[in-house]
């Protein structure tokens, strides 16, 4: 019995002692192993009898119990403490820069885009668009621009050498005729909106050969000024994100309207630069007005029973406006460091019940 | 159009303010673009008297003044060269701001010699040009009063755009006439010029083309006395930014911005013969009064004499019949010219004048007589001599017309209220004449040619009325019948954000390009060319949007910016397309990659560019498992590594690969550069979003095998994947390529590819037995379409 209790502590001590796995399996197999001293202590067992074998067997159980045991506990805390120095040596410099990648970003004008299309879209126009390269009837004669009228060379038209009934083809001055093209092939009531690419020969500082416009038409029974009013200052409030914006009515020409108007709404200058808002200074925005009679005739529309407005407004301007951007040309420059600098990222959905009150 | 402010009120009786004029300007449709008043600034300059000019005694050059001002007399030292005694002249005292270059007065020493003010110049009010010496001002002006008043200089110059229909209102008189009608003051009545008419007027005039000129009046003035024009007149053009001539020049010009009445005055005495108005003969040339040649066209209008054209009629003069400051006998033509001839002749041969202007908008057809004789009047105040009768040419052109307007449609087109009585005034104060009934008959005066319909007459009452109390009505409910987006449009937006996400800057380029580079990427036909470009950078329509795109690249690598991916959603142009063009969306991915300490970083390349549409497509909705991948691809991409995705035999979808490196060369292009064409209107129609069917998902266990097959360098890795895909459909889930290598151990021209197939079991798990199966389909598969073999 004193054998056991000895061994039993010693081993014990030397399993706590133990600094290397195979220090812990020396002691399991000279313990536990085939040949190890419980295991013998054990084959013995056969020769006592009775009571003392049972409560031999006992003692050796709990023995190999207790030395398991303590293997066990000191070999997790061996594993442990390894892995701990395994992990320790294979530390790296986590301060060193990310894996990078290119920034991409979406185009001021294309947001601009998007962002009208989601106001207007609310208010249940539809996009429509229409070629770049139109035809005289589609971009003046039918816009009521009668040949040779002074009006046409408002718009500094580029012609293509390409004819269509003997008459150069232009490329669109503005997005006008796309009214056309609606008018004539759909039923009232219509409700457009119409973003594109337009072009005049003029290149300057604020003057570039190829811009955008969005054009918009309705043609409604009983449609008037003052849905025109309604519509565009709901507009503008929304797209410039302003409450109670002051708009202004001034009488102007447009040969495609009757009467025909410009639109200013309220801002004022600051240190900043221009604030959209109510203040002591007018902005010029837009032009509108209700659709001329002649182009209603032009498009089939008997102007006693159909009658609408449209408007047009200039994109970069609008977009320069809202974003505080001071120059035109860059838009058409794909300098990289505009594009990250101006443009959106695509998340930037735009989307007013996604927007953080 | 320019005029002053005392110009303005000479027609118009009112007690409004600059300000007040200046906001109705803007909202009766005359929109002021600057109003130039300089009173406040010129108040503090006075009247000064030089008393003495004595020589400074350590300068040749200055003088030493004394002169009397309103504070006093003070001693000025001045350097100018007409600073004598005796001379009337604008002073500045201490302290005052010189409006030329905001510097304000010191007392200060020049050379040791005292000096309190300064006299000015014309250039340093910021008056004029003149900095040769200070201002010479009228004798009788009082010292110490303000100096502007006896230069004009404190009348408030006013700026408007003039609209193209309203030719009324290119005169001085039409705007106060617009602004009368508005109710801002009244207009006063023009006196009439009886003309003592002392004999016929010669030569005689002869209309050959009654379309081209219906009305030609003219006449003899005899025994002027030419020369230069008095102040008022001078400060009235020098209002309207016209440099004076001399006093028959300047008339002419004074009665274009005065009445918007054109004229032309002769030299009669280099006339030759009877005056015929005629349309020009192909290729006979004129002088014109600025000496230049000019060729003229069949379809323009001259006037010409014995010695051929002497004038483009109602463009510009000529130089042998111009009138000059020895004229004695001049020869006055008021004039009506058919408009779109006069602006196809000055647009065709790029001659700007007041009086093509004037013409080519319309004159007012029942004021040729007036305007001759107010003409006349003004020739014989300033010049002197005897006034011939009028010779007459033609007859004044029918212009009275009717409208019919119901009072109830302004409300209905404008949402305004105004009472007829107000309606009613506003017409009258235009000068129509109306017809009260049901509904009215307004006959619209001769010069308002551009009142035609009842909307236009609408709108005179919306104008004149104002547009304040035009209501806010919301548009009604619309029951929407589809969504607010074309295909097109949905997609492009999702195409850019698809591409923005992956690291692309969206561009917007011109839709037009050079037709140098445009010949690199397929040419464009000749009908495409734009026959005005801006420039020769400019002069075609872009076949394909890579060319803007590369050079974008390259602008940006020369700004050192030499890793990017650029990306345009938008038209290209093909004659051969609907409408000459298609919707596409391109990009490029350029430089050597990203450096990164790990040297793992990414690089564009082929395949790269390839995702990029993978994602546009499958971003969009639209499913790829049936694209198929060919090697073919167009001229401006590397041959050997580029590709297309069809749908079809016919149906191209988009193309991509690395750019063709004589293309990159043609740029300058130093870095790698990588592009795709997606072609937008080439894509299947998206399906209607219906609710799906039932998603069943297998549990039993799939089995992954790899295979690695030997086959010759030719063959394509899509094709050996399309074979084993083939082998055994109801298994096959999926088939991807993870290794590529050639080596010598292969063999010649040979290279191993090695695939991952995935099988899912159906009903039961896999047994050895039936994986072996499949195994054996997959090999065989491979081999009969591709001759692979497998590795051993």
């Amino acid at each position: 019995m004193t054998d056991l209790v000895t061994f039993l502590q010693q081993t014990l001590k030397a399993a706590e002692e133990a600094s290397t796995p195979e220090a812990l399996d020396e002691i399991r197999v000279s313990a536990l192993g085939k040949k190890g001293f419980l295991t013998e202590q054990m084959k013995t067992l056969g020769q006592l009898d009775g009571d003392a074998r049972k409560i031999q067997g006992q003692e050796l159980n709990k023995a190999k119990g207790e030395i398991a045991k303590a293997l066990d506990v000191k070999k997790q805390a061996l594993d442990a403490a390894a892995l701990d120095e395994k992990l320790k040596s294979e530390s790296i410099d986590v301060t060193l820069q990310p894996s990078p990648a290119l920034k991409g970003s979406v185009h001021p004008i294309s947001q601009t885009i998007e962002e009208i299309v989601e106001i207007f879209g609310k208010m249940g126009f539809n996009v429509a668009e229409g070629p770049d390269i139109e035809d005289d009837f589609h971009n003046f004669e039918a816009l009521n621009f009668p040949k040779g009228h002074p009006a046409r060379e408002m718009q500094d038209t580029f012609y293509l050498n390409k004819t269509h009934d003997d008459q150069p083809m232009v490329l669109r001055t503005h997005t006008s005729p796309v009214q056309i093209r609606t008018m004539l092939t759909e039923e009232a009531p219509i409700r457009i909106i119409v973003p594109g690419r337009t072009y005049r020969c003029d290149h300057d500082a604020t003057h570039s050969p190829m811009f955008h416009q969005v054009e918009g038409l309705v043609i409604e029974k009983g449609i008037h000024m003052g849905h025109l009013k309604a519509t565009l200052k709901s507009f503008c409030e929304q797209f410039f994100g302003v409450t109670d914006l002051p708009m202004r009515f001034r009488p102007s020409f447009f040969p495609f309207t009757e009467p025909s108007v410009e639109v200013d709404i309220g801002c004022k200058k600051t240190d900043k630069g221009l604030e959209i808002g109510a203040g002591e200074d007018w902005l010029e925005i837009l032009g509108a007005g209700m659709v001329h009679p002649n182009v209603l005739k032009n498009c089939g529309l008997n102007p006693q029973e159909h009658q609408g407005f449209a408007f047009g407004v200039g994109l970069e301007r609008i977009s320069m406006l809202k974003y505080g951007m001071p120059d035109l040309r860059p838009f058409f420059e794909s300098d990289m460091r505009w594009l990250e600098y101006y443009g959106f990222s695509h998340q930037d959905m735009p989307s007013k019940e996604r927007s953080v009150s | 159009m320019r005029f002053s402010l005392s110009w303005l009120k000479e027609y118009l009786e009112t007690t409004a303010t600059l300000d007040e004029i200046v906001d109705r300007l803007t909202m009766i449709g005359l929109e002021v673009e600057e109003v130039i008043d300089r009173a406040d600034v010129l108040a503090p300059f006075t009247v000064a008297e030089i008393l003495d000019a004595e020589q400074h005694p350590n300068a040749d050059r200055l003088k030493v003044c004394r002169v009397a001002t309103h504070e006093g007399e003070l001693q000025i030292v001045c350097g100018a060269p007409n600073a004598r005694k005796g001379l009337k002249t604008v002073f500045a005292a201490i302290g005052t701001t010189i409006p030329a270059n905001g510097m304000t007065l010191k007392p200060t020493k020049i050379r040791d010699v005292d000096s309190q003010g300064m006299m000015c110049s014309a250039d340093e009010m910021a008056l004029g040009e003149n900095a040769e010496g200070i201002m010479e001002l009228p004798e009788s002006a009082k010292i110490g009063e303000s100096f502007a008043g006896y230069v004009g200089a404190d009348d408030p110059i006013i700026e408007i755009a003039i609209t193209p229909d309203r030719a009324d209102c290119l005169g001085v008189y039409g705007v106060a006439r617009d602004l009368a009608a508005s109710g801002l003051g009244t207009l006063n009545v023009l006196p009439d010029h009886r003309i003592d008419e002392k004999f016929s007027s010669s030569p005689k005039i002869r209309i050959e083309n009654e379309r081209a000129c219906p009305l030609f009046m003219g006449r003899l003035i005899k025994g002027v006395k030419n020369g230069e024009s008095p102040d008022w007149l001078k400060q009235k053009l020098a209002a309207c930014n016209v440099t004076s001539h001399s006093i028959l020049v300047d008339i002419t010009n004074y009665l274009s911005f005065d009445r918007g009445r054109p004229l032309h005055v002769f030299d009669a005495d280099k006339l030759k013969g009877d005056m015929v108005v005629r349309l020009a003969k192909d290729g006979e040339t004129f002088i014109d009064l600025k000496e230049n040649e000019q060729k003229l066209q069949e379809d323009m209008v001259v006037i010409s004499d014995d010695s051929g054209v002497i004038s483009l009629a109602g463009v510009m003069g000529g130089l042998s019949t111009g009138s000059h400051h020895d004229t004695v006998n001049v020869y006055i033509e008021s004039a009506l010219f058919d408009p779109l001839a006069i602006a196809k002749a000055g647009r065709t041969l790029g001659l700007i004048s007041d009086a093509r202007y004037r013409f080519e908008r319309g004159v007012d057809p029942a004021a040729v007589k007036q305007g001759l004789d107010f003409a006349t009047q003004l020739i014989l105040d300033l010049c002197g001599g005897e006034a011939g009768d009028i010779a007459v040419a033609g007859s004044e052109p029918g212009w009275r017309k009717e409208i019919f307007f119901r009072p109830s449609r302004v409300q209905e087109l404008t949402a305004l209220s105004v009472d007829e009585k107000k309606m009613a005034d506003i017409f009258t104060a235009l000068g129509c004449d109306i017809v009260k009934e049901d509904i009215w008959k307004v006959s619209p005066p001769s010069w308002r040619f551009d009142l035609e319909l009842e909307e236009d007459l609408v709108e005179e009452i919306m104008r004149l009325n104002g547009m304040d109390d035009i209501p806010l009505v919301s548009l009604p409910p619309l029951e929407k019948k589809d969504g607010v987006l074309t295909q097109n449009f949905d997609r492009a937006f999702k195409a850019r954000r698809i591409l923005a996400a992956n690291g692309m800057h969206e561009v917007v380029t011109y839709s037009f390009m050079s037709s140098k580079y445009a010949d690199l990427f397929g040419g464009q036909s000749d009908n495409l060319n734009v026959s005005n470009p801006i420039s020769a950078e400019l002069n075609v329509m872009r076949p394909s949007v890579l060319p803007n795109l590369i050079d974008a690249a390259k602008q940006n690598e020369k700004r050192s910016l030499d890793n990017g991916a650029l990306f345009e959603t938008g038209p290209v142009f093909n004659e051969d397309c609907d409408m000459n063009q298609q919707s596409v969306v391109a990009g490029v991915r350029f430089g050597k990659g990203l450096r990164h300490w790990s040297g793992q970083a990414e690089k564009p390349d082929v395949y790269t560019v390839k995702s990029d549409i993978y994602a546009v497509l499958e971003g969009i909705g639209l499913s790829t498992d049936k694209l198929q991948v060919k090697t073919e691809s167009s001229g401006w991409y590397h041959p050997g590594k580029s590709g297309s995705l069809c749908l079809g035999p016919k149906n191209k979808l988009a193309e991509f690969g690395e750019i063709h490196p004589k293309v990159a060369k043609a740029y300058k292009l130093k870095v790698p550069i990588f592009g795709f064409e997606i072609f937008m209107d080439n894509l299947p129609a998206s399906k209607k979003k219906a609710a799906k069917q039932l998603l069943k998902l297998n549990n039993l266990q799939p089995a992954s095998r790899d295979f690695a097959f030997i086959v010759d360098q030719d063959i394509f890795a899509a094709d050996l994947v399309r074979a084993v895909k083939g082998a055994e459909k109801k298994y096959i889930q999926s088939v991807s390529v993870f290794d590529v290598f050639e080596g010598e151990a292969l063999g010649d021209n040979k290279k191993s590819i090695a695939i991952d197939v995935l099988l899912q079991p159906v009903n039961e798990s896999f047994t050895d037995e039936v994986l072996e199966e499949i195994s054996n389909k997959i090999i065989n598969a491979a081999a009969k379409s591709t001759g692979a073999v497998l590795r051993s």
